[in-house]
């Protein structure tokens, strides 16, 4: 039994030691809290950082790659659906004539879509049909 | 010569492994399917085992899944807003699907799936395809007004609304062609470059040398790689919640 309460050394019994604990989380607690504190003042930092950082090189090659893909896809698609309308209506050439400068139009208004210079899919302005007019 | 050796195209020959011809079609499993096999079970399975503890304080690995749950959720949420969550099961599916090939495409004498354009196109259709049926479900014929911009005098439709349904139309073209493109440049570049070391290293102790130029330059671009295939995998899914909003909302 001595050897028991040896190491506590106090002589204290139960109530004591339920105190020290009590102590204890308070410090947790201040220690958690003076943790969470500091973090919400580096956090912004570090996101904006982050931010910064994509911006600069990842972000300028998926912009390019994006740009010119939608580039080409309006352009495809606009000679696809003429080459289509062609051999259904026997036309040619003039539905692939006609929908490959269409689809330029398309192309072009894709790029500055994604560009964020004109507005999107059912938001038209009239600067936008001023620009489609002198197509 | 040693280009033979060397060839960067050869590592997106299909290779059927168990032919199966069904009613005059070639149904073969392919090199190609097998590693969409490995992306579902890859995917699903880490979501699956990293989420079965479900404890409260996540592990490492826990944090991951949830760290990609929110992710999608936020982005779809973002573009999509909170009708948008309905659509939460197929962007994730994507998201992941994409993500895991990509990756998985990274690592030497595997399979990239997602460098086929047919397999990046039926993933682009199956997006178009849930916003034309969406958008003609919720709002009838009101969907197409998604191909008449506000504003525009009538005389002008005759032009306005074809380009605008070509730009529609061109959105799957423009989705799989990049998804495609970077992978396959990725990796034709990659290949390339570790081709340079090999035959470099063939000339002797000065090509031995040189060699080591175009090997920090592969290594360089392998982690050049690994940022496209994440970017990739987060553009796809980030244009996918894009065109669901247009279904959930065609006129602003």
């Amino acid at each position: 039994m001595a050897d028991k309460n040896g190491p506590d050394g106090t002589g204290e019994t139960g109530p004591g030691k339920q105190h020290e604990a009590d102590i204890r989380d308070d410090d947790l607690e201040r220690r958690r809290r003076e943790l969470e504190a500091s973090l919400a003042t580096r956090l912004p930092n570090r996101l904006e950082g982050k931010d910064d950082a994509k911006a600069g090189s990842a972000a300028g090659y998926g912009q390019a790659v994006k740009l010119s893909s939608e580039f080409i896809a309006g352009v495809v698609v606009g000679a696809g659906i003429g080459w289509i309308i062609d051999r259904m209506a026997g036309t040619s050439p003039f539905g692939l004539i006609v929908f490959l400068l269409l689809g330029f139009g398309a192309g072009v208004l894709n790029v500055m879509r994604s560009a964020g210079v004109v507005a999107e899919f059912g938001q038209g302005d009239k600067s936008r049909s001023g620009r489609n007019d002198s197509k | 010569m040693a280009a033979d050796k060397v060839d960067p195209i050869h590592q997106f020959h299909i290779i059927k492994l168990i032919p199966i011809n069904i009613g005059g079609y070639d149904l073969s499993f392919t090199n190609s399917a097998l590693f969409m096999v490995a992306t579902v079970v890859v995917a699903a399975g880490f979501l699956f085992l990293t989420t079965s503890s479900r404890s409260l304080v996540p592990g490492r690995l826990q944090s991951v899944s949830e760290m990609a749950y929110e992710f999608v959720g936020n982005m779809l949420r973002d573009a999509a807003g909170t009708q948008g969550m309905k659509f939460f099961p197929l962007v994730f599916s994507l998201f992941m699907f994409v993500l895991v090939a990509n990756l998985l495409g990274l690592f030497p004498y595997f399979f990239t799936i997602t460098s086929h354009i047919i397999v990046t196109f039926g993933l682009a259709i199956l997006v178009i395809a849930t916003v034309i049926v969406y958008g003609f479900m919720k709002h009838g014929l009101g969907f197409l007004k998604l191909f008449v911009p506000k504003g525009v005098p009538l005389v002008m439709m005759v032009l306005v609304v074809p380009i605008e349904v070509i730009s529609f139309v061109s959105r799957p073209v423009s989705l799989s062609v990049r998804l495609f493109a970077n992978m396959l440049a990725g990796h034709i570049t990659l290949k390339v470059f570790s081709g340079f070391v090999v035959s470099l290293s063939a000339l002797g102790a000065l090509g031995i040398a040189g060699s080591i130029l175009p090997l920090a330059m592969a290594v360089a671009l392998t982690a050049l790689e690994l940022l496209v295939a994440l970017l990739q995998a987060y553009v796809f899914a980030v244009l996918t919640c894009m065109y669901l909003n247009d279904a959930l909302h065609p006129s602003h």
